[in-house]
């Protein structure tokens, strides 16, 4: 049995290992994003530090979760995942405790982005970026200023068939969390059950779920108001100034994307001048101006373009008033209650 | 004699097939008996749980409803194709080659393109919603994109060619005289066709149906962009279980389900076209 569990293991590992194109071992193996950092981040880190790095880019967080824990945390050094993810690695025991005298450029960090509730103290993660979730709309076609969950979830005649909702389960239950007023880490069964019968119900007045094109259609009239990360609003206010975002008077949640550093990491020296670079303020204010995020970074948002700010308005947003949200959280086992959940809804007709 | 024959040539293909696909699907065998970590990833514990959950009515209606869809697609192309089979078989030998290049010519485009471009076609500020205003129209034209129908669109116009293809060969395999002697005892086009053109395409019937069947009931794209991500057919939910879900046990059992499905259907159309052929022999011998 032993030796059969071993076999499997190597062998799904090389799968993975083919998978991802792995760099060779002294090259420091960075997976992120595709363009969640500058194209040239990694040519002026190397020239600034000496350091040979490599870029591995996922699709999702589950994506390098799946292949971290395949390979137990081996064959990368520094990962960016959302927060309740870096509380997994932590929790499995994969991340690096850090070390702060190595990080000296932390001291850039607002002080709130070091009093996150996933993990204060940074012990094992660092901030990237970090915004809301709420709604996206085109303020020439829709009447009225939207304000609340329910004009999503349960639309105004003008608007059935005009709206989207984000797929991925922690935000699509999310949207029904907050508009019931429970808290966004919910795992009372009961709860579950009123969040799925009244996404079941929404989904009759939705156009489709959408991650990653719901701008897009904003842009092309085919939606008229959308479940959207403020940060990929701003994507759709880009292209058309009538686009505006708003935060629902019920809330939002907290969303913080972070860069952890892998306990099992062969290059840990240039894992910590990596991250040390990232948090420089200039370096920083990249992700801000060109991704058009909010960093939690004060030195490189002090420093953006004040009309940056004013195209996109949930770019000045401050950290009190995103600290009032409460954070997406690695829920455990009730993952899988989630799962089913939005199984339920998306099967539903 | 026997020993003469080149098995080894064989031996690359083997080494391919054994090596990526048989221990793979056996990986995926194993892996449905063991639990899923807590925050994924898989703990070496026995358990029938993740098969005991494929029956679960939640799953047990997502596999009904992805076969309600592959067998609607499936019928409708069959429908579609062989009548395009018969057409082209109809024509003079010299222009059939031409017309079934431009039957297969799609193909040469890239799968998620040609999905895409329905995307463009049917949605609300679409071409076709263009095209029936700028004739005059102003109605209200029913959503058509992210419907079940516009998964079911997707998946036929894919897969047509396979079945034109499948239907094409048996059809411009007939003899025609067979055609001839059928009108000669007075049989009408019509009955012809049904007492013996039909009958005697049934294999290629059954290939291009179960193609197109197996290939849509594990199909996630086309439910993913056209169903605009509100019809889950198994394809999705073995999707999520492995890269979003994280549930790699169940996923596998989902899938063992699904080739289980594909198997047995592939293993009964071998069977049918077997028989088919062998019954044209009889036939034809009895005559």
């Amino acid at each position: 049995m032993q030796h059969f569990r071993s076999s499997i293991g190597l062998l799904l590992g090389t799968c993975l290992a083919f998978g991802s194109g792995m760099a060779a071992a002294d090259d420091l193996v960075i997976s992120n994003w595709d363009g969640y950092m500058a194209p040239e981040a990694l040519d002026s880190f190397t020239e600034a530090t000496g350091n040979d790095a490599e870029l591995v880019l996922h699709g999702t967080n589950e994506e390098i979760m799946g292949k971290l824990i395949a390979s137990n945390g081996r064959g990368y050094d520094v990962v960016f995942v959302s927060s309740p993810f870096a509380e997994v690695l932590q929790n499995m025991g994969l991340a690096e405790q850090l070390d702060h005298e190595r990080l000296p450029n932390l001291a850039n960090l607002y002080p709130e982005a070091t009093e996150l509730a996933h993990d204060p103290g940074n012990q094992y993660s660092v901030p990237y970026t970090w915004g809301t979730t709420g709604l996206c709309y085109r303020s020439d076609l829709v009447d009225g200023q939207p304000d609340s969950w329910q004009d999503l979830l349960n639309p105004s005649d003008e608007l059935q068939g005009k709206t989207t909702m984000l797929a991925t389960d922690r935000w699509l239950l999310g949207a029904g969390f907050l508009a019931k007023g429970y808290s966004v880490n919910e795992t009372d069964p009961d709860k579950l059950a009123d969040v799925r019968n009244l996404l079941i119900e929404a989904k009759e007045s939705l156009l489709a779920y959408d991650d990653t094109t719901f701008y897009a259609k904003l842009v092309s009239g085919e939606a008229e108001l959308v479940h959207a990360w403020d940060g990929w609003c701003n994507y759709g206010i880009a292209e058309n100034a009538d686009i505006e975002y708003v935060i629902p008077r019920e809330g939002s949640d907290l969303w913080v994307d972070t860069m952890v550093i892998l306990k099992g990491s062969e290059n840990k020296e240039a894992a910590y001048e990596f991250v040390n670079y990232v948090l420089d303020a200039d370096n920083h204010r990249w992700a801000s101006e060109n991704i058009l995020y909010k960093v939690p970074n004060q030195a490189a948002m002090e420093a953006l373009d004040p009309a940056l700010i004013e195209q996109f308005p949930n770019l000045g947003m401050t950290p009190d008033e995103m600290m009032a949200f409460e954070q997406l959280r690695n829920v455990g086992d009730a993952q899988r209650a989630y799962s089913r959940v939005v199984s339920e809804i998306k099967a539903a007709n | 004699m026997t020993d003469r024959k080149p098995v080894y040539l064989m031996t690359p293909a083997l080494a391919w097939l054994t090596a990526f696909m048989v221990v793979p699907c056996l990986l995926i065998l194993a892996l449905a008996f063991f639990r899923r970590g807590i925050y994924g990833g898989i703990v070496y514990e026995f358990t029938l749980s993740n098969i005991a959950l494929v029956f679960d009515p939640l799953y047990a209606r997502i596999f009904l409803k992805s076969a309600g869809i592959a067998g609607l697609a499936a019928t409708i192309a069959v429908v579609i194709g062989y009548a395009a089979a018969y057409a082209i078989a109809s024509m003079p030998r010299k222009r059939q080659p031409i017309l079934l290049f431009f039957a297969v010519l799609p193909f040469w485009s890239n799968y998620l393109v040609r999905t895409y471009a329905w995307i463009v076609l049917l949605n609300r500020e679409g071409l076709i919603v263009s095209l029936a205003r700028a004739v005059g129209f102003d109605g209200d034209l029913p959503q058509m994109l992210y419907t079940e129908t516009a998964v079911v669109i997707g998946l036929v116009y894919n897969y047509l060619p396979f079945v034109i293809l499948a239907c094409y060969a048996p059809l411009s395999r007939l003899n025609p005289e067979i055609h001839e002697a059928s009108r000669d005892l007075g049989a009408s086009e019509w009955t012809t066709f049904r007492r013996v053109t039909l009958p005697m395409t049934v294999p290629g019937i059954a290939t291009g149906f179960v193609f197109v069947f197996v290939l849509s009931i594990g199909n996630f794209v086309t439910p993913a962009l056209l169903g605009g991500g509100q019809f889950q057919m198994i394809g999705n939910l073995i999707y999520d279980q492995f890269l979003t879900a994280n549930d790699w046990p169940f996923g596998a059992a989902l899938s063992m389900f699904l080739i289980a499905i594909m198997m047995g259907l592939l293993t009964l159309q071998t069977f049918a076209s077997e028989k088919a052929s062998g019954q044209q022999r009889a036939e034809v011998s009895d005559d």
